[in-house]
């Protein structure tokens, strides 16, 4: 069992399904020069050392080539890990994921398949407003895609390796500041965990309770699910004891899990990065406020950015990203309810 | 230059680009009466260019089309029964009625599903053509566009990566004059408007009349073998007019008789049928009895997906993920 962090857990993972499976192959920007960084977040450093470059294959700055060649290469037996530098650039390949990838097998009546994974880094880091977008929200809103959201690197592992095996395009979002690998982040947070060595997927649709708690349901994904702990950690001195559920998928989502934390406790929290309005939260609300309603003692409560741009003076951006300590104000007023 | 083909191989293309016509015509008049449902962007005129292109195209290669599909399909090795059943949302259709008349093809042929956004086709030929290099199939993929794909991103992308990586994939850009009702000369500067911007990618580009089956078919095979020989990709443009509008509801009155005349009088068909005649490789007698013979076969297969069944309803919300192959 070897501690590390998420971004080579990630990369891990990758050789591991690499070495499996010849058709497994990575593609994106800046992920093979040497001396390079290996992607921006050096996920792929190193990879073309053991595969060569015919299997880790540097693409130019065409972001509608890198998704549209990784449809195309999945619909016909590869299983291509495409790079994005930073997620903010999947908007110019919203066609080829949106129209392509995701309808693909839908369109040909079930007969073709697009087995690829598509990563994409996220999260506010002090690099202005178009490297800084947490939008799970928008692709689930796709049918036809998955969308997950690894937070730790025992997650990071079992899911890129479930992901590659995925038959279907699986978006990965991976936030700039769990990487925990060698490019320093200001603000990040130390994600080292243990990761055994065994080939372990962890299947999606599974949710993982990050704290055990009986006042109140707290679901948050990526580095909000590590506040919402801080958060919860202050107010269990105030004797509030939270359950903190990390979706870690958001399609498929495990509704199940939290419907029965929700009718343990009775109260239940949504925390994202992603903006307020119709971002992942909302259908949570939605859901749990029709399918629970007789179980819930108080509101659901949603926090996250306010919809706005992300901001790039440090003051600025620390004020709209949901903080530890305005989460654990909230926790503070749903608890009095 | 004309090829030397075997008589078989000539009559195989007349028949070819003859079952596209009748095709085509059957589906404009069944559209035309009500019968069949939603819109229409039909390939009549263009078929010299889907049977010269893909008439040696093996089985395993694949093929790429447009939001005007049913000449590449039917030319690929879709069976006419199930282009039509998919035209009727039948469960018997090649996408078992969930595609439609933009999305027809079958992967058992090598026949991609038609794409019906401008260019999103490109990158996803050059990704095919990257998997059949990446497995060292030695096959090739033929990717059609129309002329206004040309101003699309996805060109630019594509053609500039299957020229770095050396794919094995043929562009063949279908140049019919007009993008939708614009003409093209409207929105695009040079003529030649695909193997006009080859050498700015490094690659070799190449102007073919689209209306003479032959040419195309040189052409083709050129490309082809140099794209099987590990050699890169081309792009060939071939000039050509489609007989019919856009889509439905489109009388082309925006195009001038003198102009539509000159390009009817160059009906590839007819083209084709006069060289075979004159060339004492058939004679009227013989054609006619293949055009009668092909106008059953479209008029059976008529009867057989008006009456085959509709898909179930359960088939809306399948297919979404992947459910493992289907017999």
């Amino acid at each position: 069992m070897a501690v590390m962090g998420i971004a080579d857990a990630l990369r891990i993972g990758i050789i591991e399904e690499m070495r499996a499976d010849e058709s497994v192959f990575c593609l994106g920007e800046d992920i093979d020069i040497e001396n390079g960084m290996g992607g921006a977040f050096t996920v792929t450093r190193g990879l073309t050392k053991e595969f060569g470059p015919e299997r880790v294959i540097n693409t130019p700055i065409s972001e509608i080539l890198i998704a549209g060649a990784a449809v195309g290469a999945a619909m016909t037996g590869m299983r291509p890990i495409a790079d994005l530098q930073y997620g903010d650039f999947l908007f110019c390949m919203m066609d080829q994921l949106v129209n392509q990838a995701a309808k693909m097998c839908y369109m040909s009546g079930g007969t073709v398949k697009v087995p690829m994974v598509m990563r994409a880094p996220c999260g506010a880091t002090n690099r202005g407003a178009q490297h800084a977008q947490s939008f799970e929200g928008f692709f689930t809103h796709v049918p036809g895609l998955k969308v997950i959201c690894p937070s730790t690197p025992y997650d990071a592992k079992g899911m890129i390796r479930q992901a590659i095996q995925d038959d279907n395009p699986v978006i990965v979002f991976e936030h700039k500041l769990l990487y925990g690998g060698l490019r320093h982040e200001e603000g990040a947070i130390q994600t080292l965990g243990e990761v055994p060595e065994d080939g372990y997927v962890i299947p999606f649709g599974k949710a993982a309770v990050r704290q055990e708690g009986t006042d109140m349901t707290i679901v948050a994904n990526l580095l909000m699910s590590y506040k919402a702990q801080e958060a919860a950690a202050m107010a269990e001195k105030d004797g509030i004891r939270c359950e903190v559920i990390d979706p870690r998928s958001l399609v498929p989502f495990d509704y199940e899990t939290v419907e029965q934390s929700v009718k343990k406790t009775g109260r239940l929290m949504i925390i994202h990065e992603d903006v307020y309005t119709n971002g992942w939260g909302a259908q949570l609300s939605s859901h749990f406020a029709e399918k629970c309603i007789y179980d819930l003692d108080a509101p659901i409560v949603r926090i996250a950015t306010p919809d706005t741009s992300i901001p790039f003076a440090p003051n600025l951006e620390n004020h709209v990203i949901p903080s530890k300590e305005r989460i654990y104000d909230e926790i503070i007023k749903l608890a009095k309810l | 230059m004309k090829p030397k083909l075997s008589k078989k191989k000539l009559l195989e293309m007349y028949e070819k680009m003859v079952l596209i016509r009748k095709y085509e015509e059957s589906i404009y008049y069944l559209f035309l009466e009500g019968i069949m449902p939603g819109s229409i962007h039909q390939s009549t005129g263009q078929e010299a260019c889907a049977v010269g292109m893909l008439i040696d195209l093996k089985k395993e290669d694949y093929m790429a089309s447009t939001h005007r599909p049913a000449g590449h399909c039917l030319a690929k090795g879709v069976t006419l029964k199930s282009m039509m059943c998919e035209m009727f949302g039948k469960e018997a259709g090649c996408c078992r009625g969930k595609g439609g008349a933009m999305h027809t093809g079958d992967i058992s042929v090598g026949a991609l599903p038609a794409n019906a956004i401008v260019g999103g086709n490109l990158p996803i030929a050059a990704g095919v053509a990257l998997s059949c290099k990446m497995r060292k199939t030695n096959h090739v993929i033929v990717c059609f566009l129309g002329d206004g794909a040309t101003n699309e991103g996805a060109f630019h992308e594509a053609l500039n990566a299957a020229a770095v990586w050396n794919l094995p994939v043929i562009y063949v850009c279908e140049n019919n004059l007009y993008s939708a009702t614009t003409s093209i000369g409207l929105t695009t500067k040079i003529e030649d408007v695909a193997a006009g911007r080859a050498a700015a990618y490094g690659i070799e580009g190449e102007v073919v009349d689209g209306n003479d089956v032959l040419a195309v078919y040189d052409a083709a095979t050129r490309a082809i073998k140099k794209a099987r020989a590990g050699k890169g990709p081309t792009i060939l443009e071939l000039k050509t007019y489609r007989h019919v509008g856009h889509s439905r509801n489109d009388a082309c009155g925006y195009r001038g008789p003198n102009e539509q005349e000159a390009w009817f009088a160059r009906d590839p068909i007819t083209l084709f049928r006069n060289y075979l005649i004159e060339n004492g490789i058939s004679d009227q007698k013989n054609l006619n009895e293949i055009e009668e013979r092909i106008q059953q076969e479209v008029e059976d297969s008529v009867e057989y997906a008006q009456n085959a069944a509709e898909p179930p309803l359960e088939y809306a919300l399948r297919d979404n993920y992947w459910e493992g192959a289907q017999i």
